[in-house]
């Protein structure tokens, strides 16, 4: 009887802990900063300096696929959307984005290999390959200085409430969520780390750490590997809807893809 | 006066939580001790072995283990690039007695239930956790009395200082 009592305290307890700790709270817009403001003087230099900047030989390799087509009688990307730089100029400031033709969100590596299935007639590219990585950031890298937006699109509203529920509660061995760290103590070092509010802008990117380009994807596993949870597959509908809070969570800082990361 | 004693025995609360909400006892739940918080304190032993200081020192540099100095600076001098989430620990022997002590690396959410810091000997309340990690506690029981044995030499009265 006495014990029964306490086990539904506890359960209680539980259920709290579960929900996720009390919280600073989202960051108003106009206190967002992108993780390059953090940065040391020398990354960001690599960053801002085209020649230096490592990413560049990925956006290439995008350029080429761009205007290349798949097979002689497919047309290329260029085919069907022309010069990138006025076709696909704003695009990746409001992605993702909803797909009518699978009825679900997509983030711009999905477009790309959808436009590669329904449009090329291709095989779509692996993710994290350097085709999808250097496609995607060549498309992104013609919205760079835009500021996201938040796309006004219902359809876009389970997405995002799912990504906020992510983003909040805790998760993995250690019990954290995203959002102590990425709200609730920006600015803060993490061993040597100093804590970005946590802005997906410059994605794909090119991370020292990794050697070489990665997605907002790799770089949420990552996040979630640190936190000792099972990270979501690639592609799952649970990173695309975190992205999508993510962007929301961004407005109105700039796209900087290609952008550069310790 | 406050004088509340009340056993929480966590693998429980995993399993009343779990059969709250229709499913299986969290495995691994049931290999916890249970674990009696008293005033903010937990005055027992977890396992009647005294900690050895140098070994717990050892786990809280360790930052694939202990992990504590991602968070924490403390009296580290080797130790270059320790975080600021949590207060430094210089000191902390004579700030908080070994039972605080252990509480707080047990289950901290039990003093504050919005910490970040790790709860290093509970399985209550975790999700998606990953495989390498599934059904076991952060730290082993002597692991923690040795932590707690070693942030007791941590004294900032001059006298106390354990010997080098
Ligand atoms: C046969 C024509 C065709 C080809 C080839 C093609 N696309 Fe598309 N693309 C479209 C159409 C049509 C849409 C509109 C959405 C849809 O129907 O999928 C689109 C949409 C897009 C969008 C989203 C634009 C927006 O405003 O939301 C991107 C990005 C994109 N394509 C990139 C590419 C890339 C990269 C390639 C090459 C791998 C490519 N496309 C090849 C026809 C094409
Ligand atoms: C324990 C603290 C911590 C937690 C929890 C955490 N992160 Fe991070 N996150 C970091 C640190 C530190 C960095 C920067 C790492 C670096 O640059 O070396 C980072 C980087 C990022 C970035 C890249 C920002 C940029 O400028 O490119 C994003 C996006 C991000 N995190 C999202 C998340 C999400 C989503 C979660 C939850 C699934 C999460 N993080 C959980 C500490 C954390
Ligand atoms: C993810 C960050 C994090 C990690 C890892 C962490 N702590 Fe903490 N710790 C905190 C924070 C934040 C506090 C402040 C109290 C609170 O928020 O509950 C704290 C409080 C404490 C306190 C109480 C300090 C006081 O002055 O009352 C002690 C002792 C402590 N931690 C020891 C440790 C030890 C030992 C480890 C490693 C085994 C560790 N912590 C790992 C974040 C952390």
């Amino acid at each position: 009887m006495r014990r029964s009592a306490l086990l539904v305290l506890a359960a209680l307890t539980v259920a709290d802990w579960s929900a996720g700790p009390a919280r600073a709270g989202e960051i108003p817009p106009a206190e967002r900063r992108s993780g390059f403001d953090t940065m040391s003087p020398d990354i960001q230099a690599m960053q801002r300096d085209g020649m230096a900047n490592p990413a560049l030989l990925w956006l290439e390799d995008g350029a080429d696929l761009w205007a290349k087509a798949p097979a002689p009688d497919r047309p290329a990307c260029a085919g069907c959307h022309g010069e990138a730089g006025l076709a696909m100029r704003g695009v990746a400031t409001r992605y993702p984005a909803w797909d009518a033709a699978s009825a679900a969100p997509i983030d711009l590596q999905g477009r790309v290999n959808a436009c590669r299935r329904r449009h090329q007639g291709a095989e779509p590219y692996p993710y994290e390959s350097r085709e999808l990585l250097g496609l995607t950031a060549y498309v992104a890298a013609q919205s760079a200085g835009l500021p996201i937006t938040v796309p006004d699109d219902s359809r876009l509203g389970a997405a995002r409430a799912a990504g906020r529920a992510l983003f909040t509660q805790r998760m993995g061995q250690l019990g954290l969520s995203c959002a102590a760290c990425h709200d609730d103590h920006p600015g803060r070092r993490l061993g040597a780390a100093a804590i970005p509010q946590g802005h997906p802008t410059g994605y794909p990117l090119y991370r020292l750490e990794w050697q070489g380009v990665g997605s907002v994807q790799r770089r949420l596993r990552n996040c979630m590997t640190g936190m000792r949870a099972e990270p979501f597959g690639y592609g799952a509908p649970e990173f695309v809807a975190l992205e999508r809070y993510l962007m929301d969570r961004a407005a109105p800082l700039a796209i900087e893809t290609p952008a550069v990361r310790p | 006066m406050r004088r509340r004693l009340y056993w929480l025995w966590i693998g429980c609360a995993v399993l009343a939580a779990r059969v709250e909400a229709g499913e299986e006892a969290e495995p691994g739940a049931e290999r916890l001790r249970p674990v009696a918080i008293v005033d903010g304190a937990i005055p027992a032993s977890l396992t009647g072995v005294p900690g050895d200081p140098a070994r717990g020192r050892a786990l809280v540099v360790d930052r694939t283990k202990g992990l504590c100095l991602l968070c924490h600076a403390g009296p580290f001098p080797e130790e270059r690039f320790t975080g600021n989430l949590g207060p430094a620990l210089d000191g902390i022997g004579d700030r908080l007695a070994p039972g605080a002590l252990r509480l707080r690396l047990v289950d901290g959410r039990v003093l504050n239930p919005d910490t970040i810091m790790p709860s290093y000997y509970s399985l209550a309340g975790t999700t998606r956790v990953g495989a390498a990690w599934r059904d076991r506690p952060v730290l082993e029981p002597q692991e923690i009395e040795d932590i707690v044995a070693f942030l007791a030499t941590l004294r900032d009265t001059p006298s106390e200082r354990p010997a080098p």
